[in-house]
């Protein structure tokens, strides 16, 4: 069992409903977020060309964060989201620093939190809150060992990419370009 | 869009400067309550939902309240079973709770103290605000008579106001959604195929095989169910061509980018049209049987080649030609999709006709991926007695213009409401629903000299807005999540009904329009128009009598009925008789040319910007609508400005960079209260700029809204009005820059 995600670079229109709906599933502070947008331009007038991505902690195999910790809030859970024990988080922000995606931040309660794959939900068989309200459904979500899980199917007839590749953390959030 | 380091930044900001250092964080922790932190995994236990559509925009899609257990609310998710949504509701949607948590809202009734014109406030109890509303209205009818009365509108409240303006007498009952964006293109294509688009438009998307956008940005307006099929469309391997001075987020999807000289996409269309005609790549088999004026049509744009339209437009001929071929190959899966604001030059309606004329030669009308032949359930009127007829209404304020207005024009009422020798029709009391009219209507200059001079305005709002700082009386309004309102019933590929219900209790003192209307109603002796107690009577009647319930609905929050207008699609060689003059698609409009205007589209040109002045362009962002959200705390986290879109030759001749911010004035000397951040882009032409419409707010109540970025619709002095139905086209205003503060 890998959780990961695949994200359709073609359909993605950069709306942040994603980052909206995170919030207020995960009630996530105004003016703070989990995941986020960002957009890159490439060439010059009239030949430009633009990314849009909705990005977010990459749930790495070789997750920095989890290794840096001084406490071992952060940690790996089965399926390999990495998750923060808030009562565990000394605030230290070392997780932060070491990240590549800057996908941590620190909650004003005092810990750092980030990205859960939303845990709670998938436990139940439900969908990240993320991908489940998406209106152009370029987000996959689910098990990159079953074959027939939706992010293995996006991923199979499509080229893709993942960020910050040499960084080494193998990282499981997929663009599909 | 924020990007995330400016989104930590601007969070800081929000909770005053909360210190991002290891040390702070202690103390903060110190003072946390440790079950606070410990809180169970699931934040969504022991949630309950209730059934409501959207109020956002105007796509109105269903969706379920969610309360947590203290009955707060805390998310609003879509409606599987409603095709507006499909489930997924765009970030103002999902977004709706911080409408319901907004601190700014307006929580009281408010009378205006002192003299007409002065800021000054007092709280007031319901019954004296309106009591206030029916004695001035009752003065009014008195002085002038109803007519004089006259309700400006936007969203589900204004039906409430509008029953109790009939009953009292006016038909004076307008929304700026007509004369300000969408009106011209229900002219054209009901010109054309006798019948307009409505909303939402029946473009069959999702089985398209290419898409066209005039200048239609969809993704960045959240029109949610087009964008989720444009989505579908991609994944289809459908063709996209998007015409736009800016490389728009659907134009980057696009297989074909036409970044044109703005105001010249008539000549294009003309181009495409001749190419389909001399090319002969039109359905001729459609166009023999349902369409009238073929022959007036090739002669008329004869010479108007893709050569021709190359000088006008900067778009190469071949690709004139090829695109054209593209929409002849997928036809009639072909959408030239009509747009929605299309209040541009003036010469609206005609290029909605083309438009139309375009999606008539592809035979994409009553086609499968296409246009789908849509249909609503009709709901009976719950009984009330018959309403006076007025002695005059909107028409008589045209003076004889804008004979095909389908629906009232905003400015004629606006000019009406200004005393002059030639105005017969004077309007004198206003009341003002939904719609914050000194974003919304360009001219500002105009809109101010009738607000002065008018007797009394009222003012319906949730949040005090720039329009409410002109009312005698406000009355706060609660949000959509704290209230019943009508059924939606709007059309799609199936009739559906969707109910909104009751979330909260409303938030203050804050009441829906239907109890305002009823109130303000049976205080003018109107009662017999208001026959129950409670909306919750109305409702459960109309359901009733289609076979369903309150009680059902509250449940299914949307419920599908079965087509009876036949099928979604015209069947192989169908006769079909349109609702036009000749009962033929009218390539070639008889009601057009009985009124005196061209019946087929002629191109004009339109003044361009002069030296060292840029053409102001405008849109939306995916999460913001109108100015009513640019307080809203969810979605101003999102987006907390607008930007100014230069390209980067203009700013290096300007030597502007990348986030300075910037002062604009345009060419009648109107410079920007506030400035707005550049953002210097390759997704631009040199010779235009773009902002999102919606920031630059001047009511000081709007907390986080104030003083945030240039509003666009205050630039716009010079408005073109379309001489078929009055709408006003705003896209002729040029704008330059100042880099020192004009205001110091």
């Amino acid at each position: 069992m890998r959780y990961a995600m695949a994200i359709d670079t073609r359909k993605c229109v950069g709306c942040s409903d994603c980052v909206v709906a995170c919030q207020t599933e995960n009630n996530v502070p105004i003016g703070y977020c989990r995941d986020w947008i960002t957009e890159t331009v490439d060439g010059s007038y009239p030949n430009v060309e633009i990314e849009l991505r909705t990005e977010r902690c990459n749930h790495c195999d070789n997750a920095p964060c989890v290794r840096c910790c001084p406490t071992g809030a952060s940690h790996i859970v089965d399926g390999g989201a990495v998750l923060v024990t808030p009562n565990k988080c000394i605030g230290c922000g070392a997780c932060i620093q070491s990240c590549p995606y800057d996908a941590r931040y620190s909650h004003p309660e005092g810990y750092v939190d980030k990205c859960t794959f939303c845990n709670h939900r998938v436990i139940k068989g439900e969908q990240p809150a993320c991908v489940s309200v998406c209106p152009t459904k370029c987000m996959y979500f689910g098990d990159l060992d079953d074959p027939d899980s939706d992010v293995s199917k996006a991923l199979k007839n499509r080229k893709y990419k993942a960020l910050a590749p040499e960084a080494g953390t193998k990282p499981h959030i997929f663009y599909m370009i | 869009m924020a990007n995330r380091r400016d989104f930590i930044k601007v969070s800081a900001l929000g909770i005053g400067g909360l210190a991002v250092s290891a040390s702070a964080f202690n103390i903060l922790k110190a003072a946390v309550p440790q079950d606070l932190i410990n809180k169970d995994s699931d934040p969504q236990k022991g949630l309950r939902r209730y059934p409501t559509y959207c109020e956002v925009c105007f796509w109105k899609c269903a969706g379920w309240t969610y309360t947590d257990e203290d009955g707060k609310i805390i998310k609003i998710l879509g409606n599987e079973e409603d095709p507006h949504c499909n489930g997924r509701l765009c970030p103002r949607g999902t977004g709706g709770v911080g409408m319901y948590n907004d601190k700014d809202r307006l929580t009281t009734p408010l009378i205006r103290e002192g003299e007409p014109g002065s800021q000054t406030y007092r709280k007031a109890s319901w019954d004296e605000a309106l009591s206030l509303v029916a004695t001035k209205m009752a003065e009014i009818k008195e002085k002038y008579g109803p007519e004089a009365m006259a309700l400006f509108n936007h969203g589900s409240s204004g039906h409430y106001f509008g029953h109790m303006l009939k009953a009292y007498g006016s038909s004076n009952i307008v929304a700026p959604s007509y004369a300000q964006c969408r009106g011209p293109r229900e002219v054209g294509f009901t010109a054309t195929f006798g019948s307009g688009v409505g909303s939402p438009e029946p473009t069959d998307i999702r089985d398209t095989r290419c898409l066209v956008l005039i200048g239609s940005h969809l993704g960045e307006n959240m029109h949610n169910g087009q964008v989720q099929e444009m989505s579908d469309a991609i994944d289809k391997g459908a063709t996209i061509i998007t015409v736009d001075p800016r490389l728009s987020t659907a134009a980057s999807k696009s297989k074909y980018w036409l970044p044109i000289k703005p105001s010249t996409d008539l000549a294009l269309l003309l181009a495409w049209i001749h190419v389909l005609i001399y090319e002969e790549l039109y359905d001729k088999e459609y166009i023999d049987k349902y369409a009238f004026g073929l022959d007036q049509l090739k002669k008329h744009v004869k010479n108007m080649t893709p050569e021709w339209a190359y000088g006008i437009t900067t778009i190469k001929p071949d690709v004139i030609r090829k695109t054209a071929r593209e929409m002849a190959n997928a036809s009639p899966a072909t959408i030239i999709h009509p747009g929605r604001h299309v209040t541009w030059y003036g010469d609206d309606t005609q290029r909605a006709r083309a438009v139309a004329i375009l999606n008539a030669l592809v035979g994409s009308w009553g086609r499968r991926g296409g246009f789908y032949f849509k249909e609503s359930l009709k709901l009976p009127h719950y009984p009330h007695p018959e309403y006076p007829k007025p002695n005059w209404s909107w028409r008589e304020t045209m003076n004889g213009k804008y004979p095909l207005a389908g629906l009232a024009i905003s400015n004629t009422l606006i000019e009406a409401s200004i005393p002059s020798e030639e105005n017969k029709h004077q309007i004198h009391g206003w009341l003002v629903s939904g719609t914050n009219l000194p974003l919304t209507m360009p001219d500002k200059a105009t809109l101010a000299k009738a607000m002065q001079s008018l007797d009394f305005i009222a003012v319906v709002d949730t949040m005090p807005m720039e329009i409410t700082g002109w009312a005698d009386v406000i009355l706060p309004e609660c949000t959509y999540l704290e209230r019943w309102d009508d059924i939606r019933v709007s059309p799609h590929r199936e009739p559906y009904l969707a109910l909104r219900m009751p979330a909260a209790e409303p938030k203050g003192d804050t009441k829906p329009a239907w109890w305002m209307a009823k109130q303000i109603g049976e205080k003018l002796g109107l009662g017999a128009y208001f026959d129950y107690e409670d909306y919750t009577e109305v409702l459960d009647w109309q359901l009733q009598k289609v076979g369903s319930s309150l009680e059902e609905m509250k449940k299914i929050g949307i419920k599908k009925f079965d087509r009876k207008s036949g099928g979604l699609y015209l069947l192989p060689g169908e006769d079909y008789e349109f609702n036009t003059n000749s009962g033929k698609i009218e390539l070639f409009s008889t009601d057009l040319q009985a009124e005196g205007f061209d019946p087929m589209p002629v191109f004009t040109q339109h003044a361009e910007p002069p030296q060292g002045f840029y053409r102001l362009i405008y849109g939306r962002a995916p999460m913001h609508t109108f100015s009513r959200t640019a307080n809203n705390p969810n979605l101003t986290a999102l987006m907390h400005e607008n930007t100014c879109w230069i390209n980067p030759k203009v700013a290096d001749q300007w030597g502007i960079e990348n986030s300075q911010y910037i002062w604009l004035k345009n060419q009648d000397g109107i410079v920007s209260d506030f400035p707005i951040r550049v953002r210097v882009t390759e997704r631009i032409r040199w010779d235009s700029i773009y902002m999102v419409h919606g920031f630059g707010h001047k009511e000081h109540k709007l907390s986080l809204a104030y003083g945030k970025g240039a509003a666009d619709s205050y630039m716009i002095t010079n408005v073109m009005v379309d001489p078929i139905m009055g709408g006003t086209g705003m896209r002729g205003n040029f704008v330059t820059f100042l880099t020192e503060d004009p205001h110091v």
